[in-house]
């Protein structure tokens, strides 16, 4: 008897709980999907940042909403579908994964702004939003063929896409910038989150005589690691140094909340359009971390390129040689972004073979 | 270098074998529980939060063990005294493991872990070649292997671990001769959520001193497999273990060695390696049939 | 001291088979009330949104049915594995090789544009689960391997050997190098047609079909008298003349076809190529599926329902609420342990007894 007024109850309150959910309408919503757990401290943390940033700057005329750990198969349409039906204003797509559910759910629910992170399809209402992490990666490059004493730095990496490429080239050129005689050992985790797997990565590179790691995986692992054997590394997504106080020499750091501000007002002031942004340095999204652990010299010289590449100058500034010595860009020729974008070869200098 | 890869190999291997060795108990006696990964993960939060509000390491180890008994007992109510199928309640173990785990650990995200410290003896551990590797390792594990000899001595040689196996191979019969089923499973179970917690707070505390979600990785499933690889016999734990963590340590040498093989079949290296080690070993059938527990997954209701 | 003591029922409680999985959804539903409030939540918003809001649209009722479909589909499989006493596992890599076979015309014969691509993808794709599935069939039946370790370690494998064939040799010259195959031509894609304003694919009536047809199989054939035969008692099995190794073989060769025909079918209507990720682990949450629903077709699709329901809910309590996705997974594992729990009930009748009555019942 007892249950049966339980259960009365709890259908008489829902009736009311649903009435109540359906308030708060005229703010606008912005709503996030992430593909991994906000509790990575790596790339899924780094973007519900930018939306607590927004929260932060926008105050009560937004209302937030995220889904995280959403698989980038079957799930993401019905993530997306389900955000565009409870009135989110702008949805934003943080992996590259999402893009063509993204899309299908865009083109279904022409009223709805979408953004989407990293990917190449866009509609009218959907943009596109990417970060130019590759300027960071050629100043780690710098300072690395500053302060190796080998010559040699050990790059973590997870899978081998355009955007890891891309990364390793920048890395490549600005250490060759320094010692054209600069090397690197590539070790693939094939994951994109195993903290365990990072470490023994990282012991295997720092075993076979690098004294510099830089990673493109997203914990602090193997940064540790280096703290651990007194050498050096680098953070990834973001400032790392916490956890290698004398090991982290600097950090990429991805600050998405510039952008989710800029395109959030847009929305709020009726000015939103699809845009296709690539941000860097220049405009906040990429962010190096204090520069720590090394030389004056070396501080200044990165300094320096920071400046640079803020002032306009693109570290895929000609000439630029591939792997097998085939000139790819002449002097002076800046690499065009879409190349960029599906960049599959290595630079000159590289050991490591691609996967084709 | 060889020095150092063992070092490595044994940082790898020690999570697996400590959570291994406590599954190998609990199916020991009858019980199979699909859910060490959630163990596991809840080992490695709890771990984490004690090392870090404690300060020490120590205390984090013994909260990673508590961890892993608490949810243990949740399975072993469910499957031992409402008799629940152990293969589900296994699962659903492990996504609680993982959620509750989540939802504790969100505080200490991007906080800075402690490590477990490691042995330093003046003299031995500064011997050559063996020094570390024998006298520099921490806490957790000399414990996994004290761990390999006790359960293997336990379950051989003494009284108690005699009727751990009866009530494994057949519960009906020891019953009959007065034994309590129920409650010699409740005991195997927490023994393997203590270390089940214990291989997770290893990787919160020594292995990689920080906690992100789902920071075990599927561990808790190796392990699993790798009482299987035992066929149930401890010291073969250890081989499965450390042959897992050595292929997965050797393959990451093998890519920094620039050999230009696709990485996504070196990864697949340590689990293919262990399947074809233990095709090759399962020829000796009658030895695998003799260990595996006959009661193993059923349950056991006492009639009166 | 006080004690729970189960006491055997004379045959199986009618009642409590219909009442236990209410029983167990109330008691959840008591459980996520409590947590949301605990959380601060107003706790029958909470309840409503994980629970109901879900499908109280016609396009909700689409997406719980979109997402229990291959779940029955591969647990359906492998109720006939644990019920023969196979305990495989690794149905996950099934789906995955499946699902890689399967695509074959599509990426490899993309000017093969053809009505006939359809049918003969999802045959390949359960030709190629089967194929997959038989690997520790055979080194079961063959060396004595035991088949939970291999068929888990495949999965690993079967992952791993996606993503290289989607990095390299598959790989869409249109994708800008990104991990990705070309795009499904039009017969090599399941189209969703408008059913009283679901919007469903081929996948869901196959799924209902094979419901249907292992529930006849299962009940009145020869087939499932020795499955069940061989899973009870191998030595009893044997003198009926049944043969435990061809048993294994066809098992796994048929919860392999069927998970490759759930892993196609999902490629061939929700993501329409192949990528590195292609299922939110459907392998693994079939197991809990296939247990749930009592390894019986007609449970297994119930239980589908119920899992399928429960991802919903745990999106639903993100997205209008904004609690976390890690109060989701904790709900589903809590909802699973009621169910199991209260399935107990069906057997047994469940008694408090104090200590000294206890240890008197036994002496």
């Amino acid at each position: 008897m007892k249950k049966l007024a339980l259960l009365a109850g709890t259908a008489l309150a829902l009736a009311v709980g649903a009435v109540s959910g359906a308030s708060a309408a005229d703010k606008l919503k912005a709503c996030w999907v992430y593909t991994g757990p906000i509790g990575d401290f790596g790339y899924s943390y780094q973007h519900d940042q930018g939306r607590l940033a927004v929260e932060k700057e926008l105050g009560d005329k937004v209302e937030t909403a995220y889904v995280e750990n959403v698989a980038e198969g079957p799930d993401a349409e019905r993530v997306f579908e389900r955000f565009a039906r409870e009135g989110c204003g702008i949805v934003f797509g943080t992996s590259f994964g999402f893009m063509d559910p993204e899309l299908k759910v865009a083109k279904k629910f022409p009223d709805v702004k979408f953004e989407h992170a990293t990917g190449y399809k866009s509609a009218p209402n959907m943009g596109l939003y990417n970060a130019r992490f590759y300027e960071g990666r050629y100043i780690l490059g710098q300072i690395a063929a500053k302060e190796s004493k080998k010559a040699l730095a050990g790059y973590i990496v997870s899978f081998p896409i355009p955007e890891v490429v891309m990364g390793i080239n920048a890395f490549m050129l600005g250490a060759q910038s320094i010692n054209p005689d600069f090397k690197i050992k590539i070790v693939w985790v094939n994951s994109w989150f195993d903290p365990g797997k990072e470490a023994d990565a990282a012991k295997a590179l720092f075993d076979q005589g690098a004294d510099i790691v830089v990673q493109h995986t997203d914990s602090t692992a193997a940064i540790q690691v280096a703290e651990e054997r007194g050498l050096k590394g680098f953070g990834q997504s973001s400032d790392m140094i916490k956890f290698a106080p004398k090991a982290q020499m600097s950090a990429i750091v991805d600050d998405w909340g510039p952008h989710y501000i800029k395109s959030v007002k847009a929305v709020l002031d009726g000015t939103w359009k699809a845009g296709d942004v690539w941000e860097g340095i220049k405009d906040g999204t990429v962010h190096m971390a204090d520069y720590a652990n090394m030389s004056d010299e070396t501080k200044k010289l990165a300094e320096e390129t920071e400046a640079k590449i803020v002032g306009g100058w693109n570290p895929f500034t000609g000439p630029i040689a591939d792997q097998d010595g085939k000139e790819r860009y002449a002097a002076g020729v800046v690499a065009p972004d879409g190349d960029l974008l599906g960049m599959n070869w290595y630079v000159k200098g590289v050991d490591d073979k691609l996967p084709q | 270098m060889l020095e150092a890869i063992i070092l490595t190999i044994i940082t790898a291997a020690t999570p697996l074998l400590l959570a291994a060795i406590g599954e190998l108990v609990a199916e020991k006696s009858g019980v199979l529980n699909l859910g060490v990964e959630g163990m596991m993960v809840m080992g490695a939060v709890a771990g984490f939060a004690v090392t870090v509000s404690t300060g020490s390491p120590l205390m984090g180890v013994v909260g990673g063990a508590v961890a892993g008994v608490l949810v243990s007992l949740i399975f072993a109510f469910v499957t031992l005294t409402l008799v629940a199928n152990q293969v589900a309640s296994g699962l659903a173990l492990t996504l609680f493991g993982l959620g509750l785990s989540g939802l504790l650990g969100e505080s200490f995200v991007g906080q800075p872990g402690i490590k477990l410290a490691s042995l330093d003896i003046p003299g031995l551990t500064t011997l050559p070649v063996v020094g570390k590797i024998v006298f520099g390792q921490d806490i957790l594990v000399y414990l996994s292997f004290a761990a390999v000899f006790g359960v293997a001595w336990f379950l051989n040689r003494t009284r108690a671990g005699l009727i751990l196996r009866a009530v494994g191979d057949n519960h009906a019969s020891a019953h009959a001769l007065g034994y309590s089923v129920i409650g010699v499973r409740y005991l195997a179970v927490m023994f393997g959520g203590a270390m089940a917690g214990l291989g997770g707070a290893y990787m919160s505390i020594a292995y990689t001193p920080l906690w992100v979600e789902n920071m075990t990785a599927g561990r808790g499933w190796i392990a699993l497999a790798l009482v299987v690889f035992a066929s149930w016999m401890p010291w073969r734990a250890v081989i499965g273990a450390y042959l897992f963590g050595a292929v997965t340590v050797l393959q990451f040498h093998a890519q920094a060695l620039g050999i230009g093989f696709p990485p996504q079949f070196l990864s697949m290296l340590p689990y293919l390696a262990t399947v074809i080690v233990l095709v090759a070993i399962s020829g000796n059938r009658r030895a695998t049939l003799f260990n595996t527990p006959s009661s193993l997954g059923k349950s056991f209701v006492p009639d009166r | 001291m006080m004690r729970l003591e189960l006491v055997k029922r004379a045959e199986k409680s009618r009642l409590m088979s219909v009442l236990s999985p209410v029983v167990a959804v109330a008691l959840t539903v008591v459980f996520a009330g409590i947590v949301f409030a605990a959380q601060g939540h107003n706790p029958f918003t909470g309840i409503w949104y994980f629970f109901l809001e879900p499908i109280t649209s016609l396009w909700g009722v689409e997406q719980l049915i979109t997402k229990a479909t291959p779940l029955v589909i591969i647990a359906l499989g492998l109720s006939v594995c644990y019920l023969s006493n196979n305990w495989n596992i690794g149905a996950e890599g099934q789906l995955t090789f499946g699902a890689i076979v399967g695509s074959i015309p599509p990426i490899l014969f993309p000017d093969f544009v053809n009505p006939l691509v359809l049918p003969l993808m999802l045959l390949m794709a359960m030709a190629g689960g089967a194929m997959f599935a038989l690997i520790p069939a055979k080194l079961k039946t063959a060396f004595g391997t035991n088949e939970i370790l291999t068929s888990l370690m495949l999965v690993y494998c079967a992952n791993l050997f996606l993503d290289w064939m989607v990095r390299g040799p598959w790989r869409s010259p249109e994708g800008y190098n990104f991990p990705i195959t070309v795009d499904f031509h039009e017969w090599a894609v399941l189209n969703a047609v408008d059913v009283g304003g679901i919007y469903l694919n081929l996948s869901a009536p196959i799924a209902l079909l094979l419901v249907i047809v292992l529930a006849v199989v299962m009940r009145s054939t020869l087939k499932g008298f020795e499955i069940r035969v061989l899973g009870q008692s191998p030595r009893a099995g044997s003198f009926a003349g049944f043969s435990t190794r061809r048993m294994t073989a066809f098992a796994f060769a048929l919860s392999g076809a069927l998970a490759g025909l759930a892993g196609v079918m999902v490629v061939m209507s929700e993501i329409g190529k192949l990528q590195p990720v292609i299922s939110p682990g459907y392998g693994f949450t079939a197991i809990i599926v296939a247990f749930l629903g009592r390894l019986n077709p007609v449970g297994i699709l119930i239980a589908g329902l119920v899992i399928a329901s429960s991802y919903l809910g745990g999106e639903a309590i993100q997205t209008s609420l904004q609690m976390s996705s890690k109060l989701a997974t904790v709900i589903q594992g809590v909802l699973l342990f009621f169910v199991l729990a209260a399935d107990t009930l069906i057997l047994y009748k469940v008694r408090l007894v104090t200590g000294r009555e206890g240890e008197g019942a036994h002496a």
